[in-house]
């Protein structure tokens, strides 16, 4: 029999490691560090260029407005990317669930929850079919993906008929798709002064909400290991019984349905449901997740880094716009991120003793 | 009277005969035979692509066969997946390791059969009981002399190859109740950690199961194998006892230098009732 010290070297040995060496190390454990980091660093930066106007109330609520939507569907874009895939089709799906939720209230008159059942369904649906072609046909979902983001946009403007509804057309019988647009003030929640002027809408209250949940489901449920697992390597994922297939079906599904929930924060957010918009939402959602320190690569990431990815990317742009730089230095600065994210992705890959 | 009474040698655990199993052109088992004693450490060797590792692999439920028969205790098993191996008591050492590396060592221990906390997030929510399976891997890897107490966190890529092979072996021993399979189990080990396999293998034996071992290491074979299965072109040549050849025949059996000696066949049991659970021969 083997003596404690000898199994102790048998096999735990490790050796001193270079300073650099440690802060690989310690951000393969802790990935999340880099996008707290980048967030801190951003609002400090900005709050020293900007001043005042950035931090008030009201300007860093309008953050959290713009960036509920790519939020939420950057959550349900988590997910997949967790299990090593991309669905390039949420932003179609979020607009094809806002557009049967608004046309089954305002133009068949359905009773408002029914119609958003309907769209929630209708995303969930469009998630399963992502996932049913990804595991039965075995297609990449890149390309079935981009597929189904053509084909859910032409249904959406078939079914549209290119028709926006009116604001006041969807208030008047379907007040509850709107639901998610009002606010509450934050002086009503929290009775401090320097809060006056900031609001909460209901939308990001939802998208929070989410957020918790997944999170919940991916850090401690049988459910969330096997995601993981699925994405970080399928076959020994297989090889210990885990239903491979079956996992990425439901994550697609799941996908899809919060895809359907930011359906009902877009129409809250706009008030009128059109179906054109969310462009490029389905790129955004990607740029947050990746930002936020999930791996394209599958089987590593977190939902708490894809909101400070996505909270990034608005911080960046409003701290950028309040600074005088436009559109352009903005979408400059958030390429470079997405870029230094990979880089830094690859890098706390190759960790190793 | 029962085929089962007809026999005098003990019940084998794990049977195949005629074995099968082709991918596209290339048939990697050819009516592979296979016979597991209990109690017993069997060795089963070959050269490169010889199909040991497909053989195994149909006999977990790894790889469905294209033909052939499994018996377990007697009885047929089909196996749809590893998971249900895993019930039957079978646990495998993947010559590839089937581990998760981005997961810590605790949540590979438990991967594919996690423990839920009691109540109705445990039912319901599936949710994992984290703060039991941390504690039960750490004790388990103590018990088995592989890994220090701190490490069960650490994520498996973070760990060297003779580690992550400590992980996958320390898995299959910790849960396996009738047979381990381990697929080259030494083969990224050194001196000292391929010694310390050996003896868990013993360790294992010692608790009554069986093991499978696939080595290309001779002396290791010679030392710890009661019995020699030699595999060659997709299916056995020939069994043989340690005691009774030497390692340099066993190559040339191997490597069909030397003609296969003639072994007295291990009847094959197959009676048409279910496999009972939890059945001990
Ligand atoms: N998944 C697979 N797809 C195609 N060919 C395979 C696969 N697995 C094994 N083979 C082939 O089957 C033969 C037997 O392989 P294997 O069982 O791994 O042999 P061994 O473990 O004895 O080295 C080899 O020719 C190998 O190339
Ligand atoms: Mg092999």
């Amino acid at each position: 029999m083997a003596t404690d010290s000898d199994v102790e070297s048998v096999f735990a040995g490790r050796e001193e490691r270079s300073p650099l060496k440690k802060v690989q190390y310690f951000l393969h454990l802790y990935p999340t560090t880099i996008p707290f980091l980048v967030l801190l660093i951003g609002i400090v930066v900005f709050g020293v260029v900007v001043g005042d106007r950035f931090f008030h109330p009201f300007n860093l609520s309008l953050v959290l407005q713009q960036v509920t939507v790519i939020a939420l569907l950057a959550v349900g874009q988590t997910m997949v990317i967790l299990v090593a895939g991309i669905d390039l089709s949420v932003g179609a799906i979020m607009v094809l669930s806002s557009v049967v939720m608004g046309r089954f209230a305002v133009v068949m008159g359905w009773p408002p929850e029914l119609a958003l059942m309907a769209g929630l369904a209708v995303g969930a649906a469009c998630g399963f079919l992502n996932g049913l072609l990804i595991t039965s046909l075995r297609l990449p979902p890149f390309i079935v993906t981009l597929g189904t983001w053509s084909i859910f946009e032409s249904i959406n403007f078939l079914y549209s008929k290119n028709e926006t509804l009116r604001q006041q057309d969807v208030e008047a019988v379907a007040p509850l798709l709107q639901f998610t647009g009002h606010s509450i003030r934050l002086t009503d929640i929290i009775p401090l002064d320097f809060l006056r002027g900031g609001v909460l809408t209901f939308g990001s209250v939802l998208m929070i909400f989410v957020a918790i949940v997944v999170s919940y489901v991916l850090t401690r449920t049988m459910f969330g290991r096997h995601v993981y697992a699925s994405g970080d390597d399928p076959e020994a994922a297989r090889l210990v019984g885990i239903n491979v297939r079956f996992t990425l079906l439901k994550v697609y599904t799941c996908a899809g349905l919060i895809c359907g929930f930011a359906g009902w924060v877009l129409i809250g957010r706009i008030g009128a449901v059109s179906p054109n918009a969310g462009y490029n939402a389905n790129l955004d959602s990607i740029t947050a997740v990746v930002i936020g320190g999930t791996s394209l690569f599958g089987g590593r990431g977190a939902i708490i880094g894809t909101l400070f990815g996505a909270l990034i990317v608005g911080i960046f742009r409003n701290g950028l716009a309040l600074a005088g730089l436009q559109n352009n230095w903005q979408n400059l600065t958030v390429g470079a991120l997405i870029i230094v994210a990979v880089a830094l992705d690859q890098w706390i890959r190759r960790v190793s003793v | 009277m029962s085929p089962l009474a007809t026999i005098r040698t003990p019940l084998p655990v794990l049977q195949a005969r005629g074995l099968v199993k082709r991918f596209g052109r290339v048939v990697a088992i050819d009516e592979a035979d296979f016979d597991l004693m209990p109690g017993e450490v069997l060795a089963v060797i070959g050269d490169n692509g010889a199909g040991k590792t497909t053989m195994i692999k149909a006999l977990v439920g790894a790889i469905e066969p294209d033909a052939g028969e499994i018996v377990m205790d007697g009885a047929p098993v089909h196996f749809r997946s590893p998971i249900e191996a895993r019930s039957a008591g079978i646990e495998t050492v993947y010559q590839n390791l089937a581990l998760s590396p981005a997961l810590s060592v605790a949540e590979n221990m438990f991967l594919g059969r996690e423990r839920r906390i009691p109540g109705w997030r445990g039912r319901f929510l599936r949710t994992l009981d984290r703060g039991g399976m941390r504690r039960e891997a750490r004790q388990r890897l103590s018990d088995l002399g592989i890994l220090t107490v701190q490490n069960v966190d650490l994520p498996v890529e973070a760990l060297s190859g003779g580690q992550r092979q400590g992980v996958a072996v320390a898995r299959a021993t910790a849960f396996g109740t009738r047979v381990v399979v381990m697929d080259e189990p030494t083969a990224a080990l050194g001196v000292k950690e391929s010694r310390r396999v050996l003896e868990l293998i013993l360790d294992v034996k010692a608790r009554g199961m069986s093991i499978i071992l696939i080595s290309h290491n001779m002396p290791h074979v010679f030392e710890v194998a009661d019995r020699i299965h030699i595999h060659r072109l997709g299916r056995r040549v020939a069994v043989i006892r340690p005691e009774d050849h030497e390692m340099s025949d066993a190559v040339a059996i191997m490597t069909g230098a030397m003609e296969p000696p003639k072994t007295d066949p291990i009847p094959f049991v197959r009676t048409d009732r279910p496999r009972q659970e939890g059945q001990t021969s």
